[in-house]
């Protein structure tokens, strides 16, 4: 009995033993296996501008709320257009800049007067929810400056985004770290 | 719809146009650029690594040298408030896993080295001391720990067939993330919306629903779905220290068997008689023979249903959708199907694309076959073994190390 006893022992040992060397080789093989393929910095996700249909689903498929997604307007893209697409909405009755007559549901597009007849638009981003209906107007009726972007100092920066999982044109992609803006250029 | 569809290609053209010419200004008027705010910087992503191994180091103290589980729930508190609420459940380990998964497949993803750190330590932590993460670092666990009030005891059958479940789920994940698929993991995880305090309501329910089973049923997510926990089991049965139930000499007094709600602790067994040793290992032996025949069932299996695992991949269900256009006219009008039809790419590329996808999951899904049929052929075989047990022991395997059976133990060791 003892000797058997000895023997189932020294037999569990071995199997535990060589256990735990089977599970500890992988462990310590991964970092070597991955070392070419470890990023210090890691990636961030982003929206290819040229990519977006502005489908409008970035508004309300980010985890964060009110969405990490905000527009930005390319400025040496912008014609400064007075009759703005983005600003004013479309079949407005009278033609002023009252809230009635603005496209952005939540009033973020600020409106402000350069020379005749030019006028700044820029976002603000507190209230821009990223619906993206001024990108598409912008887009169809303008020069397609405003465009939208996933701001990082708000993004959570998810394993995997939930904006690109639902993204029908594939837009959102992982860009590195170091450099986590699409910005949108004027092209010769 | 033609409308809609001039409309769309109308968008696509003219998209990029500059219909209105930049404007020349007089008064001065220099072009602003957009100053973009960056994140928090990299020093961040060291400095939630250095609080996991702080973290680990300390549970570990708590639960090997103290035996203190005020000291583990104190750590599983800070663990919720910093990876929980602070780092609001992102980087973990659990969805390190499919990370992981990524860059071993995939040429062209590199898994950020916090990631890599948070898949790692935790293992090698299991491997040293046992499942010290799931204790009192992961904020999963931690969540679950401090709401788990009472203790009801699952059914033994019940608690051994729901724990087949991570596996599964564990195959899958990797499987889907190595594909470019799907990341399970984080779609699923029933935590991080209440730690963002923000989630669809669906997962708000599944995540409430699973604290209030919590109560009773302690730690659910980790017993019957933590993929993560899977590897943590399989580390941790080969740990070098690990958590005993007495801080001396057991007396098998008994006196823990109730102490343990995830039935946990492995009972001493009477001695059996030496004249019936031997039955049992020819019964045992048929058991270790069916191991390789279930891996291959599974492969086997796993490997057909491949394509309709596929259907997760948002390339595959796109091509499917617009196969179905053009061979039964069922009109594609999905969000994706719109915007496929407005980028240029042609049908051919898409249907290449979506058979490169299904080969892809044909030569992955074999693999996850072999992981469950080894993992259950190995589990049937384990039953059939008879260890002659003296003591009262924790299963290293499915321990959490939580310190909740300590306190029934009569044996004392003074400091």
């Amino acid at each position: 009995m003892a000797v058997l006893k000895n023997k189932q022992e020294s037999r569990r040992s071995f199997v535990k033993t060589a256990g735990r060397l089977i599970v500890a080789a992988p462990v310590l093989a991964l970092p070597v296996i991955l070392t070419k393929k470890t990023d210090v910095k890691g990636y961030v996700w982003q929206i290819d501008p040229y990519k977006c249909t502005s489908c409008e689903q970035c508004r309300t498929a980010c985890v964060m709320t009110p969405s990490a997604v905000k527009c930005t307007d390319a400025f040496p893209m912008c014609g400064y257009c007075d009759f703005c697409p983005g600003f004013l909405r479309q079949g407005a009755k009278t033609y002023n800049t009252s809230a009635e007559n603005q496209l952005c549901p939540t009033g973020a597009i600020v409106r402000k007067f350069v020379e005749e007849p030019y006028f700044e638009y820029t976002i603000d981003e507190k209230l821009c929810d990223g619906c993206s209906k001024c990108v598409k107007a912008c887009a169809n009726f303008g020069n397609g400056s405003l465009y939208l972007q996933i701001m990082h100092n708000l993004c959570v920066n998810c394993n995997q985004c939930r904006i690109a999982r639902i993204c029908p044109s594939d837009a959102v992609i992982r860009v590195p770290a170091t450099d986590p803006y699409l910005r949108k250029e004027l092209k010769s | 719809m033609i409308l809609a569809v001039l409309f769309i290609w109308h968008s696509v053209l003219y998209a990029q146009q500059q219909r209105f010419p930049r404007p020349e200004f007089e008064s001065g008027y220099t072009f602003p650029t957009h100053q973009f705010l960056n994140q928090r910087g990299p020093m961040w992503e060291y400095m939630d690594v250095a609080v996991l191994i702080g973290a680990l180091l300390v549970t570990t103290w708590m639960a090997l040298v103290k035996r203190s589980r005020q000291g583990i729930i104190w750590v599983s508190a800070f663990s919720l408030a910093y990876f929980g609420f602070y780092r609001q459940g992102c980087i973990c380990a659990i969805g390190s896993v499919q990370n992981m998964s990524l860059a071993l497949f995939n040429q062209n993803y590199a898994i950020p080295l916090s990631a890599l750190l948070f898949f790692i330590i935790p293992l090698i932590f299991a491997l040293l001391f046992g499942r010290v993460f799931c204790a009192g670092v992961c904020p999963l666990g931690a969540i679950q720990e401090l709401t788990g009030f009472r203790q009801v005891k699952v059914p033994r059958h019940v608690e051994k067939v729901l724990a087949a479940i991570p596996f599964v789920y564990l195959g899958l994940a990797v499987l889907f993330a190595a594909t470019e698929s799907q990341f399970l993991i984080c779609r699923y995880d029933p935590f991080v919306g209440i730690f963002r305090i923000d989630a669809p309501y669906t997962m708000v329910i599944f995540g409430s629903l699973l604290l209030v089973v919590g109560i009773f049923v302690n730690r659910p997510y980790c017993r019957y779905l933590c993929p993560y926990g899977v590897l943590q089991n399989i580390f941790s049965r080969f740990s070098l220290k690990h958590v005993t139930i007495s801080p001396a000499e057991c007396r098998s007094c008994r006196l823990c068997e109730s102490g343990c709600p995830y039935d946990a602790i492995l009972q001493t067994d009477p001695e059996p008689h030496p004249e019936k040793i031997e039955k049992p290992l020819k019964g045992s032996l048929i058991y270790f023979l069916m191991i390789p025949v279930l891996a291959a069932a599974f492969a086997v299996i796993l490997y057909n249903a491949a394509p309709a695992f596929s259907v997760v991949n948002s390339n595959v269900k796109l091509a499917r959708e617009v196969r179905l256009e053009k061979e039964e006219g069922i009109k594609a009008v999905s969000k994706a199907a719109v915007a496929f039809f407005e980028s240029g790419k042609t049908e051919d590329q898409l249907f290449k694309e979506e058979q490169q996808i299904i080969g892809r999951f044909r030569k992955g899904s074999p693999w996850v076959g072999i992981f469950l049929g080894l993992s259950l052929g190995i589990g049937f075989f384990r039953l059939t073994l008879r260890k002659i047990r003296t003591d009262y022991e924790p299963d290293r395997g499915r321990c959490y190390s939580c310190a909740k059976c300590f306190k029934f133990c009569p044996v004392k060791i003074k400091n």
